[in-house]
């Protein structure tokens, strides 16, 4: 099990990096390659050329601001979850990154890479859709910042140009009397989720204005439903807009029971902590 | 068929330099037992599930499996070679999977110990409970876990002692 050959480069500057990918059609940007070097192994990727960007300046940052957390492309899942700043200013980071894979990937893999490369399976996509969060991407062409609610087209496909190098992601902060909560099934610590659900409640005066939930692993795409007119019963609103897949670790019924499930839980959980951040006693 | 380029690589390996020279494609993991003849290393699934192949990379656990030696180049690496004391005794960590029977077959071993190696320096004192959360990337289907978790806590207490 070993990768087809390819071409490889490893530049030194953004621009030098961009040229490449801009003169080679079949080229693939490796950042931690803990999704990517898996696929070439299994043959199931086979780029013409790799441009690895770990040698560019500038990009492993985790940078927190007033509007929110700014991850470099080089910034690995652990940094990104090691900072104390990126947890006060957005706590759903660390709760969802704390289930992306194992300690040891999380050591490796990078959060924006993670993002681009798609994965309805994966945590961190879905994290950026339901935050509404966002990633900038240069080219020869310029830059631009696509929104997390255009960047994924289809399984494990987003709508980053082939030339395209994601340089960061940015995650909104959590607004005062927002609320979080993420919890996902999986057979074993550290494997895909089979469901993973998150929640970003919005509430004034104790009173949930916006509520949205999220989906990893239910369908091939990451998915998030408004249900804030559907408090009471959010899984049979999310299940009408979900496609539970059938695969080797479950059955469609199962994803879908398991979304009734979790949903309700998380969105429960997401409220508490929007009523706790706004000062409301929970239990009057 | 057209030759396929080779690159020269230095790569820094329990503070030697080997110089070699790789296609792209070669992991690292290959790169560490083929080129440098560190066959410590093992290689188990080759896709980052089974943690055998696992060495540090500037100190850090990584799976070499999923690296490729010609990304390495600014890395200093260790493998479960680099693990023992300079007077060639074994580490603290080696010292508990000998003590505790923390192997049968041994193939996973290399992975665990490098693991936990870095585990304790993050987590010089752990419970049981933080023990198996060190290993749960590290895939072992001799032991059933319950040894290399008294290795762990053992090892902790072999670094203690030595403080």
């Amino acid at each position: 099990m070993k990768p087809a050959p390819f071409a490889y480069l490893r530049p030194a500057t953004l621009e030098e990096a961009l040229a490449a990918l801009a003169g080679e059609q079949g080229a693939k940007v490796l950042a931690g390659g803990q999704s990517l070097v898996p696929l070439l192994s299994m043959r199931l990727a086979a780029p013409s050329m790799l441009v690895d960007i770990n040698a560019l300046p500038d990009l492993g940052h985790v940078r927190v601001a007033e509007d929110g957390v700014r991850v470099g492309a080089l910034a690995r899942h652990a940094e990104v979850l090691a900072s104390a700043e990126a947890q006060e200013s957005q706590p759903l980071l660390a709760l969802a990154l704390s289930h992306v894979a194992h300690p040891t990937i999380r050591n490796r893999g990078t959060t924006v890479g993670s993002i681009v490369h798609a994965d309805a399976a994966a945590e961190m996509p879905m994290v950026l859709r339901l935050l509404e969060g966002s990633v900038d991407v240069a080219s020869v062409r310029g830059r631009r910042t696509i929104p997390a609610a255009e960047l994924f087209a289809g399984p494990l496909e987003s709508t980053l140009a082939h030339d395209e190098v994601a340089v960061e992601a940015f995650f909104p902060a959590l607004a005062p009397g927002a609320g979080v909560a993420f919890q996902e099934i999986a057979r074993r610590h550290g494997d895909y989720a089979l469901v993973g659900v998150a929640a970003l409640v919005e509430t004034d005066g104790g009173e949930v204005t916006r509520a949205r939930v999220g989906f990893v692993s239910v369908s091939d795409v990451p998915v998030v439903v408004d249900v804030t007119d559907a408090l009471d019963d959010p899984a049979t609103k999310a299940l009408a807009e979900l496609d539970p897949a059938e695969d080797i670790h479950a059955t469609a019924a199962y994803r879908a029971h398991l979304v009734k499930v979790l949903a309700p839980r998380v969105l429960a959980a997401a409220t508490d902590h929007a009523r706790s951040r706004a000062g409301e006693a929970i239990h009057p | 068929m057209t030759t396929e380029q080779l690159h020269d690589v230095r790569l820094h390996v329990n503070g030697s330099v080997h110089e070699v020279q790789v296609p792209a494609r070669r992991l690292l993991s290959d790169a560490l037992r083929h080129d440098c003849g560190l066959t410590g290393t093992h290689v188990g699934c080759e896709h980052g599930v089974c943690g055998a192949c696992t060495v540090l990379v500037d100190g850090t656990p990584m799976r070499s499996c999923l690296m490729l030696a010609v990304s390495a180049v600014d890395a200093e690496i260790t493998t479960v070679e680099g693990l023992t004391e300079d007077d060639g005794s074994l580490s603290p960590v080696q010292q508990a999977f000998s003590d505790c029977h923390g192997l049968q077959c041994g193939f996973c071993t290399p992975g665990f110990l490098t693991t936990i190696t870095a585990g304790l320096r993050e987590t010089p004192d752990p419970t049981e409970d933080e023990a198996r959360e060190m290993i749960s990337g590290n895939l072992c289907r001799c032991t059933g876990y319950q040894n290399i978790v008294k290795s762990v806590l053992r090892a902790s207490e072999i670094q203690r002692g030595q403080a």
